[in-house]
């Protein structure tokens, strides 16, 4: 089509032949994310001068947080826990909920292809939704607390593994496989006796790395009202107590710093 | 004994070693149980839920098609242009970031220091820096661009890095050797490199920048995040279902368009 538009130059060489040469896309590429960025920056009143007349209030924020209220700590015990146990029930049950959505997506296990095509789609319209929309649609269902924050996890995880689980089974090994339903095992058999132990590892790495991430997503979750530490970080900078939002994510830094150093360690050791 | 048999034998017993991860399993659950409060749930649960499944059969067509500011379709581009330009604010202070924390370019105590810097950015949730910029911008969308342009810093400008510290030398030492200016090796050596790999992350960047845009609503930063939550509380079911559908479509083309640019790039 582009090639159409602006025929290729023709270049004749020394010994005759006539060579084509493309056109550069880079010129039309370049106009159209000019347009995009001028459209965009005018739907949502982009302005430089605003920046740097009133940047200065950002740093301040930041510099009023500077040295962390140390005494906050142990306000955060509780909710820092909260976070932690919010992920952890919700990556747990996700993750084993996530096995059997997993292997009927996937479609070298299942025999009819509409099923697995069908359990894809729904594994991709569970990952569509944010993560805080699910959990202020819990919130409404399972009331204000951990519960609902568990309940958002738990659906992200099943979306984030199952993806990389159904992609992981449809790319194992069939040979072994093929050969225990040669021999009349059953299919659940031969899936537990060939693929399972193949896909077990990998399964295990990124449900641990679902975690790491969750314990991220845990500590937003607070802002819909589903438990953890994001309660507490909204009221502090509604109430603009500064130094106590510095000490809350300076202790939830070291938190996930720990969790990803820990998880990191089993993860190399799995794989 | 035959082979067989032997074989069997020779399998590594793990019994304990399982044992005693699945009990550190359960004790972990059993731990995590007691934040759990059961007592708010309870069976008006159930009927919300049935509303709001209604409210996604029946959704109020008439905000899904509204053009005006209010419609979905407005606050859809909304949020659109705040993921993109935030992305593009975002690509754009991440190239100096990386360059500086690339250890193969400059001192290992300049690379530490911002790679910390680059660690505590992806720490902090997006939220709390949408609190901070409204109070620099006010609320409105342009407080989301700011937003999504610092959250993406933190991902962006360590995909960089990797890239640029995967860089292939010897097409620079070849360019060297036939005497090339150092600006004709960064046009004709580095750059080809760099640009599409760079342009690949930044729009994978873009689709993840794009649900966060749709929720940095919550706290007036703009976009599709404010009427959503707003329908909600007012338990107005049949806008949030057009909310919804509205957004998940959205993302789920751009998540398409997104993965069939990136294959072109990396593949060519």
């Amino acid at each position: 089509m582009y090639d159409k538009l602006f025929p290729p130059k023709k270049i004749l060489l020394s010994n005759g032949k006539v060579v084509h040469k493309k056109r550069s896309r880079a010129p039309f590429i370049t106009i159209l994310v000019a347009i995009a960025i001028y459209l965009s920056a005018y739907y949502t009143e982009f302005s430089f001068y605003t920046i740097f007349t009133r940047i200065h209030n950002f740093f301040d924020i930041i510099i009023a947080m500077m040295p962390p209220d140390w005494g906050y700590i142990n306000h955060l015990w509780k909710p820092l826990m909260d976070t932690i146990k919010m992920s952890l029930i919700g990556s747990l049950i996700g993750a084993v909920l996530v096995l059997p959505l997993a292997v009927l997506a996937s479609v070298n296990i299942v025999p009819n292809k509409s099923t697995a095509a069908i359990f894809k789609v729904i594994l991709s319209l569970i990952r569509t939704l944010p993560t805080l929309v699910t959990a202020l649609i819990a919130t409404f269902i399972f009331g204000l607390g951990p519960i609902a924050g568990s309940i958002a996890i738990l659906i992200f995880t099943v979306g984030y593994v199952g993806k990389l689980l159904y992609e992981q089974i449809e790319n194992a090994e069939m040979g072994s496989f093929e050969a225990m339903e040669s021999i009349g095992m059953t299919r659940f058999q031969a899936f537990r006796y060939a693929i399972f132990p193949q896909v077990l590892p990998s399964y295990l790495s990124t449900s641990l790395f679902c975690f790491e991430g969750n314990v991220r997503y845990a500590a937003i979750l607070g802002f819909v009202g589903a438990g953890g530490i994001g309660l507490l970080l909204n009221q502090d900078l509604g109430w603009r107590n500064y130094s106590g939002v510095g000490m809350t994510i300076l202790a939830l830094v070291v938190t996930v710093f720990i969790i990803e150093q820990i998880s990191e360690y089993f993860r190399r050791k799995l794989i | 004994m035959d082979k067989l048999e032997k074989q069997l034998h020779a399998a590594p017993r793990k019994l304990t070693y399982i044992l005693t991860i699945t009990a550190i399993t359960v004790m972990v659950m059993l731990w995590s149980l007691t934040a759990m409060n059961f007592k708010d749930v309870n069976s008006s649960g159930l009927g919300i839920m049935l509303n709001i499944f209604k409210g996604i059969l029946n959704p109020d067509l008439d905000l899904l098609f509204n053009l005006t500011n209010k419609g979905v379709l407005y606050l859809l581009i909304e949020t659109l242009a705040v993921a993109f330009l935030g992305t593009i604010v975002g690509a754009i202070l991440s190239i100096p970031l990386a360059f500086m924390s690339a250890s193969n370019l400059v001192p290992k105590p300049v690379s530490w220091l911002v790679r910390f810097l680059l660690i505590i950015i992806r720490t902090v949730p997006f939220i709390v820096y949408g609190l901070m910029f409204i109070r620099v911008t006010g609320p409105g969308p342009f407080a989301g661009v700011l937003t999504v342009g610092l959250i993406s810093i933190g991902m962006l400008a360590k995909l960089y890095v990797d890239a640029i510290e995967e860089l292939d030398t010897g097409v620079l030492e070849s360019m060297t050797s036939i005497g090339c200016t150092t600006f004709e090796k960064i046009r004709y050596g580095i750059l080809p490199q760099l640009l599409s790999i760079f342009t690949s992350i930044s729009i994978y960047r873009f689709d993840m920048n794009l649900r966060d845009a749709s929720v940095l609503g919550l706290v007036g930063a703009g976009g599709i995040g404010a009427p959503l939550i707003f329908a909600m509380q007012s338990y107005k079911w049949h806008q949030v279902g057009s909310i919804l559908i509205g957004l998940v479509v959205l993302i789920l083309i751009i998540e398409f368009i997104s993965n069939k640019v990136r294959s072109k790039l990396i593949n060519g």
